[in-house]
């Protein structure tokens, strides 16, 4: 039994919350730079040289990249051998995140659906983070994070298809939603889509494939083929860098796919602005 | 063709009827802020015929919620939120004077008639751009609504703030003309 302090998870998730919101990981940037390199319309090209600008500015004098520094998500893999030591391991990531939030300078986002009054005061300060855990074999912590912004999220939208719907009936839906989108997710994007599963476990699953790295191949051909037949067809609906108009629209497109039930096909589609702040650690 | 222009607030008609829907604009003066939260309080305050926090009156809203200051500095990072959520309150503020929107993302078509019927102008600024944009404003002072913390009235003083036209006077769209011109049918 391999045993980690408490106070080490909250040092490790306060200090991956402060950088993230600075620093665009090296995926994406690398993205928004080819973006910038492939993007015909010189109205977008010229707003893909401000966000590399920005993202230049953030990185090197410590400020965040954008003012919506989002709620704070995680995919938590705990080892069966590990003991966490003086405290929970949730507890601890809510800790963490406060901190980084605080520490940063960053700003508190949530609230009270209803009343609207920031949680600051009474939760605590962007608290409570979201937090999806897993226990797997192996004595470490694997958390990957990622802050996820309010603009794309809103975009976002699942449904239960009927298996008759099939691959074209998923191109279509995540077609409709880019397009009905236009420019307010912030794009260029990257767009999850959670194949299979129950309802709510294709909607985790599209969350999840936003924080697999930009450019990676998925390890399932058939789906691999699948992601680049929905980025073409989404690049040619020609809403460009924040909408302005353009041929780079898309950044890339993430599937996971899991079984399903014989009588549904569920599909949720979960966006991800530009900003696509991720980041995975093991402790 | 898209012409650039270095403008200074508070706006006026003439100003306003100049701009089309493309061109770029570098505003210098006043910006006041406002979100979802401070928009109803406002439009609350017209209907009870109570004054408003600022002269509404060839001002121009910004639709931020800057991240907070650090020691030092008069703001954080404030880029723009996307502006749908403020439709239903905007046409109200053109009634009263207000000359221009600054935000992202689509306005209904209230919004873009009372910009034609009152002349005012839907403004973009680049989304995800909060850092660079937060460099242009020089100071900032709660004037309002201190309790709505990121969302609280604020009085800012800009220079040479970079946006675009997005809805103009004429009833042109930019989102719509842009995206015309690279779809694949």
């Amino acid at each position: 039994m391999r045993e980690i302090r408490y106070e080490e998870i909250v040092k490790n998730v306060r200090d991956i919350i402060v950088y993230s919101a600075s620093n665009l990981p090296e995926d994406a940037l690398n993205a928004m730079k080819a973006a910038y390199e492939n993007e015909k319309s010189p109205v977008s090209r010229e707003v893909l040289k401000q966000l590399l600008e920005n993202a230049d500015i953030a990185s090197s004098e410590a400020r965040p990249l954008c003012q919506d520094t989002g709620l704070a998500v995680f995919f938590v893999k705990i080892g069966a051998d590990v003991k966490v030591i003086g405290g929970l391991l949730k507890d601890a990531i809510n800790e963490g995140t406060e901190k980084g939030y605080v520490e940063g300078y960053l700003r508190a986002s949530t609230c009270h659906p209803f009343t609207r009054a920031n949680n600051k005061d009474t939760v605590g300060y962007n608290l409570p983070a979201i937090i999806h855990l897993d226990i797997v074999e192996g004595d470490k912590i694997d958390i990957e994070y990622a802050a996820k912004g309010g603009g794309s999220e809103n975009v976002s939208r699942a449904r239960v298809f009927p298996p008759s719907a099939g691959k074209q009936g998923v191109i279509d839906y995540v077609r409709e939603c880019i397009s009905d989108a236009g420019p307010n997710p912030c794009p260029p994007l990257t767009v999850g889509v959670g194949i299979g599963g129950t309802f709510e476990k294709a909607v985790i699953s599209s969350k999840h494939a936003l924080f697999r790295n930009i450019g990676s191949v998925n390890e399932d051909p058939e789906m691999a083929e699948l992601e680049d037949t929905i980025k073409l067809e989404l690049n040619k609906l020609g809403i460009g860098t924040m909408g302005m108009g353009g041929t780079e629209t898309i950044l890339s497109v993430h599937i996971e796919s899991n079984p399903c039930h014989i009588a549904s096909l569920p599909v949720s589609v979960n966006v991800q602005c530009h900003s696509s702040r991720h980041t995975h650690i093991t402790i | 063709m898209s012409k650039t222009y270095h403008l200074t607030t508070p706006l006026s008609d003439e100003t306003v009827s100049k701009l089309n829907s493309g061109d770029i604009v570098y505003l210098s003066g006043i910006l006041y802020t406002a979100r979802d939260a401070a928009h109803k309080r406002l439009v609350d305050l017209l209907d009870e015929g109570k004054e408003l926090p600022f002269d509404v009156k060839g001002a121009v809203i910004y639709f931020v919620g800057p991240t907070p200051p650090k020691p030092g500095d008069p703001i954080g990072s404030a880029g723009p939120t996307t502006s749908y959520r403020m439709d239903s309150y905007s046409p109200r503020l053109i009634a009263e004077g207000l000359k221009g929107m600054i935000g992202k993302g689509k306005r209904n078509k209230d919004v873009t008639d009372a910009c034609q019927e009152h002349k005012a102008i839907y403004f973009g600024a680049t989304g995800g751009a909060g850092a660079l944009l937060g460099k242009q404003i020089k100071s900032s002072e709660v004037i309002a609504y201190e309790e709505l913390g990121p969302e609280a009235v604020r009085k800012l003083e800009v220079v040479d703030f970079p946006v675009t036209v997005i809805n103009d006077t004429f009833g042109e769209d930019l989102y719509q003309i842009g995206r015309a011109q690279y779809e694949v049918k």
